[in-house]
């Protein structure tokens, strides 16, 4: 079931330039390349309110060739609850064929999905709507003016987390997304990042082929938040992969697969000297802090691996 | 002294002086510098700032740093302030102080986010179900920015009800050379003169506000948003929920004389009469004064307090200089028009609406045609 990237150059791409996006942004391109996997479905596309709605949206233009609903920033997830329930009505009343394939794809923000959304996510997850949830994972409030998220890193500088004498930015540690959805016993749940696209739209095309609820958590870079230049966007994403930072991986009823391994992990250091919000942590007296992050990020590789282990035994 | 001040900056140094120590808020366009100020201003202060998951939390957070003895307030726009509609009943019922400050954008929904829109006032006087009391300001400018967050944050304490800032974008987000006043300063909590043992938590004193002990302070009480007796006890019997409600509404009323402020503007034998609030109060000022200038017998009266509204004011102006015609411009379909109409019935002025919702502020010439051949 592989992605045959030969064959999706063919496809139609259903998201599409000429949009407001940020240049260097990169939800631009996780969109095309999780629409583009989807080629074999018809896609309803829900939207929370926040970067990619405003810029994707502006009248008289749009970027979507698929039928999109925006909603307020709070209720993807339980918009995409309605039109699944919906369309399946439709379907068993004979309103719709019976053969009818529609895939309801929702995107949300790291706001949108850790923080005000969240209850609206985990209803959906429970009730078990067949859609699959993207979370374009920026780490902050961009759209707003990068204040802090539940999902910005320790240390990371937001305008609500400002770096000073009192606190080196935020203080609290990021939220685990991905196992709070895979305590929903969803069948589907994964991380992609856009630099390694044959992984994510492997990923996308594996979630769709289920029934239920399915979530990928999308590695996003901003770079006018997470200060980096336009161009590095992508090798900012790549380097949160190579240091394990943003580590690859799924949980396929209930089975970690990691999918990606760096051969050789590189140091937190290489990601965080990438970008302007973590500038504070390169100065000599801010070591403790990096070595912090860096046994932090350890930890959970440890425990990722022997999650990986042990589902090898179910 | 005189400083160069945006909006949203003039309301956090506001509420910094007036002696706030706690805001939980959520990040929304047009309020966001609020909390961004406020988050390295309140620290420095021994204040909290608490980013919080959503409006819901956000409100809620504050009016529990309010229970506990923090003076607390929050800052949101349309959306947020929607969410929060629940828990401003909540804070009406229970008494507990909070200040809530809703940079108006245009609605509805998500509507225009960086625009402004003059929608919210309905809502902020009705919104949350049940009748209530609530406190409504609007500033026309950043400097009545600073000085109506201000006296939202007494208000709110002095007779613990749920105390609302309406702003808009234009005055959230422009810059302006202000000259800022003394700061008024949150009132100390007024605390039980009777021992613990003897506490009711809703026994009124001096006929309406309820005294409230900090936590901690060896006081045990129940607070709660059902209807309650003087124990706080929930009540079903009806003469204990008529005193109580009876009692929650006539709060604002017997203060309206202290509350209501507005501005009148060049009202000496004008023939029309302008009224209008926020940002569109200015432009209508800046009409006023160019038609005064060319002889046109125009005045203008700008509600600072929308709620309680200045009802017998605006009644006593009105029949005073007996107008030709009333005319009211604002960024809605008429939500201010409603409210004079209401305040001027029995009457035969006409009062005409200017209404515009596009993002922009209304053209001057459209105040002006309608005050002139409207």
């Amino acid at each position: 079931m592989a992605i045959n990237l030969k064959a999706l150059t063919d496809k139609e791409a259903r998201f599409v330039g000429g949009h407001r996006l940020c240049a260097g942004c990169n939800e631009g391109t996780i969109v095309r390349q999780v629409l583009l996997a989807a080629s074999d479905y018809e896609v309803a596309v829900l939207n929370a309110t926040g970067c990619l709605e405003v810029t994707t949206s502006v009248y008289p233009y749009s970027s979507w060739k698929v039928p999109w609903l925006h909603e307020a920033f709070e209720n993807a997830a339980a918009a995409a609850s309605g039109a699944e329930a919906a369309y399946k009505a439709l379907k068993r009343f004979g309103e719709l064929p019976a053969d009818k394939k529609i895939k309801f794809i929702a995107f949300g923000g790291d706001g949108g999905t850790y923080d005000i959304g969240l209850q609206a996510l985990s209803g959906a997850l429970e009730r078990g709507h067949s859609f699959l949830y993207v979370l374009l994972d920026n780490e902050a409030y961009m759209n707003t003016g990068i204040q802090r998220s539940s999902s910005t890193p320790p240390y990371a500088w937001t305008t609500t987390s400002p770096v000073g004498a009192a606190i080196p930015g935020k203080v609290q540690p990021k939220k685990n997304i991905v196992e709070i959805v895979a305590a929903h016993g969803v069948p589907y749940v994964a991380t992609a990042s856009p630099s390694h696209y044959i992984d994510l739209m492997n990923k996308v095309q594996k979630a769709l082929s289920y029934e239920g609820p399915t979530f990928l958590a999308v590695y996003s870079n901003c770079n006018r938040g997470h200060r980096n230049p336009t161009e590095l966007s992508i090798a900012v994403s790549r380097m949160a992969v190579e240091t394990n930072y943003w580590p690859l991986y799924e949980i396929e009823q209930g089975k970690y697969k990691i999918t990606y391994k760096p051969r050789q992990p590189k140091p937190i250091e290489e990601w965080l000297k990438m970008q302007g919000r973590f500038a504070h942590l390169l100065k000599p007296e801010s070591k403790p802090l990096v070595e912090q992050l860096q046994k932090w990020i350890d930890e959970k590789w440890e425990l990722l691996q022997k999650k990986e282990e042990f589902s090898k035994t179910l | 002294m005189s400083k160069i001040l945006m909006g949203d900056i003039a309301c956090a140094l506001a509420a910094v002086d007036a002696g706030l120590k706690f805001y939980a808020g959520y990040p929304i366009t047009p309020s966001s510098e609020i909390a961004e100020a406020l988050s390295e201003l309140l620290p420095k202060h021994k204040g909290i700032y608490l980013q919080m998951e959503d409006e819901i939390g956000s409100i809620m957070a504050a009016i529990g740093a309010s229970y506990a003895g923090y003076p607390s307030m929050t800052a949101t726009s349309g959306p947020g302030f929607s969410l929060m509609q629940e828990a401003i009943g909540y804070a009406a019922m229970a008494e507990i102080p909070v200040t809530i400050i809703d940079v108006m954008r245009a609605g509805p929904a998500t509507g225009l986010a960086t625009q402004i829109g003059e929608g919210d006032l309905m809502q902020a006087i009705w919104g949350t179900h049940g009748d209530h009391p609530v406190l409504v300001f609007s500033p026309g400018n950043v400097r009545e920015f600073y000085i109506y967050t201000q006296k939202a944050l007494f208000w709110a304490e002095k007779l613990r009800v749920p105390a609302v800032v309406l702003a808009d974008e234009v005055i959230g987000h422009m810059k302006e050379n202000v000259e800022l006043p003394e700061p008024i300063k949150i009132p100390e909590r007024r605390i039980p003169d009777v021992k613990p043992e003897q506490y009711l938590p809703y026994a009124a004193v001096d006929g309406d506000v309820v005294p409230l002990p900090p936590l901690g302070s060896g006081y045990l009480w129940h607070m709660t948003g059902s209807a309650h007796g003087e124990d706080g006890f929930p009540t079903i019997r009806p003469d204990r929920v008529k005193a109580l409600l009876d009692r929650l509404i006539s709060k604002t009323v017997k203060h309206h004389n202290e509350l209501v402020e507005y501005e009148a503007y060049m009202l000496d034998d004008a023939e029309v009469l302008v009224v209008s609030f926020a940002s569109m109060g200015r432009v209508s000022k800046g009409v006023v004064k160019e038609l005064r200038d060319r002889g046109v017998k125009v005045g203008l009266l700008t509600p600072l307090t929308m709620w309680p509204f200045f009802a017998p004011e605006l009644r006593a102006v009105v029949d005073k200089l007996n107008p030709k015609k009333i005319v009211v411009p604002e960024i809605n379909y008429g939500q201010l028009r409603i409210l004079v109409e209401w305040a001027l019935r029995g009457t035969s002025v006409p009062v005409i609406g200017v209404n515009l919702v596009n993002g922009d502020l209304i053209p001057p010439e459209m105040i002006e045609e309608a005050i002139l051949h409207g």
